[in-house]
């Protein structure tokens, strides 16, 4: 049994914690968070590129580093932790991997190498409106090789150079990338619940579009992209979980009241131990996406979900209630335990709510038990 | 990241696997019953001298002890592939996984050498007798008194009662915590014995549970007469001994208990539900039955991180203090759930009105006693506070008040 990170790999995780607790500070986030017309932090955003983190699972060939997916999962992990206010998930774990499963060589050659490099942000637009997206309710849509629709919301849509867009094409969804800095193409920024992570309204009018995989594979190919996002993201909620658990500790030990620490309260002590629980299971479901993610096993799919579900569940679960146990002070903007509560939405949200997993789970769980 | 064994431990799971293909009952003959009765006793010694001669029995113990010095994964291994084979259940898990350990750090050497290969080849068995009714959690508070004979030879007699003790019924030992100073503060006044479970001064009542089940008993100690020899460690130094135990106790680890996941999927595709349509269609269902998938492949997966760290030869995290919560609060969620999807049904227990549903209903009765057994939910969140978070320990009212003195409520 060897069903942990090498020490290589635990190496990097330790690096990339030093390397972001001094490029991403709170102080750093909060610069994103208070200023409605800063998307992203640049200056991180290079430095993590030169790092060479965005291009960590992309082939050599191609540009990247050509590790693989167990070293992207650790530095998802620190990520989260930082609550880096970067469009690392959108580049890396949705367009880099899209193009990396769908891409044709001409594709790959032209795109891979950009992301790597930091010279491209990426984008994933399949949301229309309120509600799941549905093959019925899509309106989007491809003709003649231009796209005309509205996606909201498009986390990264008002920075990104190429996005992901899920529209239909002759009746049937496909995927198609669209240059974002082409013509046809308006943005606005929208109001979110995460300040720190943007997001945007793209209108597409007879926007060039080139498809990116089979003709009718639309909903089939985000699917397969959303798994294996979902395994990144489930490690940046591990992240971020576990860091609300260790701010929640400290403000315990700290706070008297009544004269005595407040983390000597069984109903502080119990609280945290909850939290330590579910962030276990999900770090281990998360252990078994990364396992699965990068075997490319046919157990992904369910390995995905149970992580999205234990994933979504912990962070939330973790950063409401850090809050609790900081009491008023946590209910300040000046305390960093709401960038948690909020990022922990908008990570749970991004990729789909986890009631849409579960019920993805449970289906694939009735396949397999018929087959 | 691999789920492989290192090629040590395949090679020693093909020796054991192959040993078991030789050596293991073929089939549970006759049936084996819930493994507390004598009905499987006489195949239960069988396996397990079969084991100890074969060198299975204890597979960590050292040479020294009669086992053969190998490793907890190796152990691991064996359980597992052990566990492929229709084999009678395990008595003996208490005393060789607790008491003997416990006699062979604090027994003289005559001890240990009359105890413990009796022990290892399942010809006498051990129970743990700590529990009081006076002090389940509170395992410290124990009232069971042990004193001085008047006649000046040294003996001690025991008298009181312990409560929830697995196997007293069939065992042939015990090691008991005894209380030899009322005057001292609660851990400062133990002693601890071992004793001969045959002794007259010694009667076992099973409980009878709320499931309907009596898996464990009531030990009363009426001047039970014990020699000086059978005290184990120092006088009044009992609670350090049963700190030993317990250490012991914490290691054994179960798996998954009580229906789970896929037995519920298939009732649920069988049961009507809302509006008619199969009960498997139910929202509100397949969001329970996800949430405990997930939870039980996090507990799986967590064993295996544990196990990883055993393969290395490291001490495994403190994330396997999870298993238990976990799963015992599911065990009676789950259960509970299956009962309510049968609607009015629900409540027949009749075997043959209600054939595939004893589990779900097994569930339900037993949860409570799981989320109570070695530990109870809110002590086990305890020590996830205290010993792996590393909060502060609750205050203690009694740590220097003399036993005699505590407030008892009665």
């Amino acid at each position: 049994m060897n069903f942990d990170f090498s020490d290589d790999q635990k190496f990097l995780k330790s690096e990339a914690r030093k390397f972001l607790e001094a490029n991403s500070p709170t102080s750093r986030v909060r610069k994103v968070l208070d200023d409605d017309a800063k998307a992203y932090d640049e200056a991180l955003w290079k430095a993590v590129a030169a790092q060479g983190w965005l291009g960590a699972a992309i082939p050599e060939e191609h540009g990247g580093l050509g590790l693989g997916y167990l070293e992207l999962c650790v530095i998802a992990e620190e990520l989260g932790r930082a609550v880096a206010p970067i469009p690392f998930a959108s580049t890396v774990y949705f367009l880099a991997e899209a193009i990396m499963l769908a891409g044709d060589d001409k594709q790959k050659a032209e795109i891979l190498p950009k992301i790597a490099a930091g010279e491209l942000i990426g984008a994933i637009a399949t949301s229309e409106g309120p509600g799941a997206l549905t093959p019925n309710s899509l309106q989007a849509a491809v003709s003649g090789g231009k796209l005309t629709g509205t996606k909201l919301p498009v986390t990264d849509g008002d920075i990104a150079d190429l996005c992901l867009v899920l529209a239909k094409e002759g009746g049937k969804a496909g995927l198609f990338l669209v240059d974002l800095t082409g013509p046809g193409v308006t943005r606005e920024m929208l109001k979110t619940l995460d300040p720190t992570r943007d997001a945007a309204r793209l209108t597409f009018k007879d926007a060039p579009a080139q498809r990116l995989g089979a003709a009718g594979e639309g909903f089939a190919l985000v699917e397969q992209v959303f798994d294996r996002a979902a395994v990144l993201l489930g490690f940046e909620q591990c992240g971020g979980a576990d860091k609300c658990l260790e701010m929640a500790k400290a403000y315990a030990l700290e706070r008297y009241a009544f004269g005595r620490q407040i983390a000597s309260y069984q109903a502080i002590k119990h609280k945290l131990a909850d939290i330590y629980v579910k962030n276990e299971l999900a770090r281990s479901n998360a252990y078994y996406g990364a396992w699965a993610l990068n075997t490319n096993a046919p157990e992904l799919p369910v390995a995905a979900s149970a992580t999205r579900i234990a994933a979504s569940e912990a962070f939330w679960f973790a950063s409401k209630e850090n809050i609790q146990t900081h009491g008023g002070i946590g209910y300040t903007w000046e305390m960093d335990c709401h960038l948690y509560y909020k990022r922990s939405r908008q990570l749970s949200l991004v990729a789909g709510a986890p009631r849409v997993w579960k019920e993805r789970l449970v289906s694939h769980l009735e396949r397999r038990n018929a087959a | 990241m691999d789920f492989n064994d290192s090629p040590e431990e395949a090679a020693y799971r093909a020796t054991a696997r192959a040993w078991l293909e030789a050596n293991a009952p073929k089939t549970a003959e006759g049936g084996y019953d819930d493994g507390e009765g004598a009905g499987s006793m006489a195949a239960s010694k069988a396996w397990q001298a079969r084991k100890a001669a074969a060198g299975y029995a204890q597979i960590t113990w050292p040479k020294e002890w009669g086992g053969p010095g190998g490793t907890p994964i190796q152990q691991v291994i064996f359980n597992q592939e052990e566990g492929r084979h229709p084999v009678p259940p395990n008595p003996f898990q208490i005393g060789l996984g607790m008491c003997v350990p416990t006699v062979m750090t604090f027994a003289d050497e005559a001890t240990k050498q009359r105890f413990v290969e009796p022990a290892l080849r399942g010809e006498e068995i051990w129970c743990q007798l700590f529990s009081e009714p006076s002090g389940g959690s509170d395992v410290a508070a124990a009232r069971t008194k042990a004193e001085k004979a008047p006649d000046g030879s040294g003996d001690w007699l025991i008298s009181g009662q312990k409560v929830w003790t697995t196997g007293a019924q069939f065992s042939d030992f015990g090691i008991v915590v005894t209380r030899t100073d009322p005057e001292a503060p609660k851990h400062k006044g133990l002693t601890m014995f071992w004793v001969d479970m045959h002794d007259p001064g010694i009667e076992v009542r099973p409980i009878h549970q709320m499931s309907g089940g009596s898996g464990f008993n009531e030990v009363f100690f009426t001047n039970v007469r014990v020699p000086d020899s059978q005290r184990l460690g120092a006088v009044n130094d009992g609670w350090r001994v049963s700190l030993v135990t317990l250490m012991n106790e914490r290691l054994a680890v179960g798996g998954p208990s009580g229906a789970g996941w896929a037995q519920f999927m298939e009732a649920a595709r069988n049961i009507t539900g809302l509006d008619g349509a199969p009960a498997i269609k139910d929202q509100a269902l397949r969001e329970k039955i996800a949430d405990w998938y997930v939870a039980t492949e996090g507990l799986k997966h967590t064993r295996n991180r544990t196990l990883t760290a055993l393969s290395r030869g490291e001490t495994p995290g403190p994330e396997s203090s999870i298993g238990k919560v976990v799963s015992a609060m599911q065990m009676q969620e789950l259960g509970n759930t299956a009962v309510e999807m049968l609607d009015q049904y629900g409540i027949i227990t009749d075997p043959e009105l209600a054939p595939l549903h004893a589990a779900f209903h097994a569930s339900l009765l037993g949860a409570p006693g799981l989320r109570i057994a070695g530990g109870t939910d809110e002590i086990l969140k305890n020590i996830i506070a205290e010993r792996v978070l590393g909060l502060p320990q609750d205050i203690r009212v009694d740590k220097d008040v003399a036993f005699k003195d505590l407030p008892t409520g009665r």
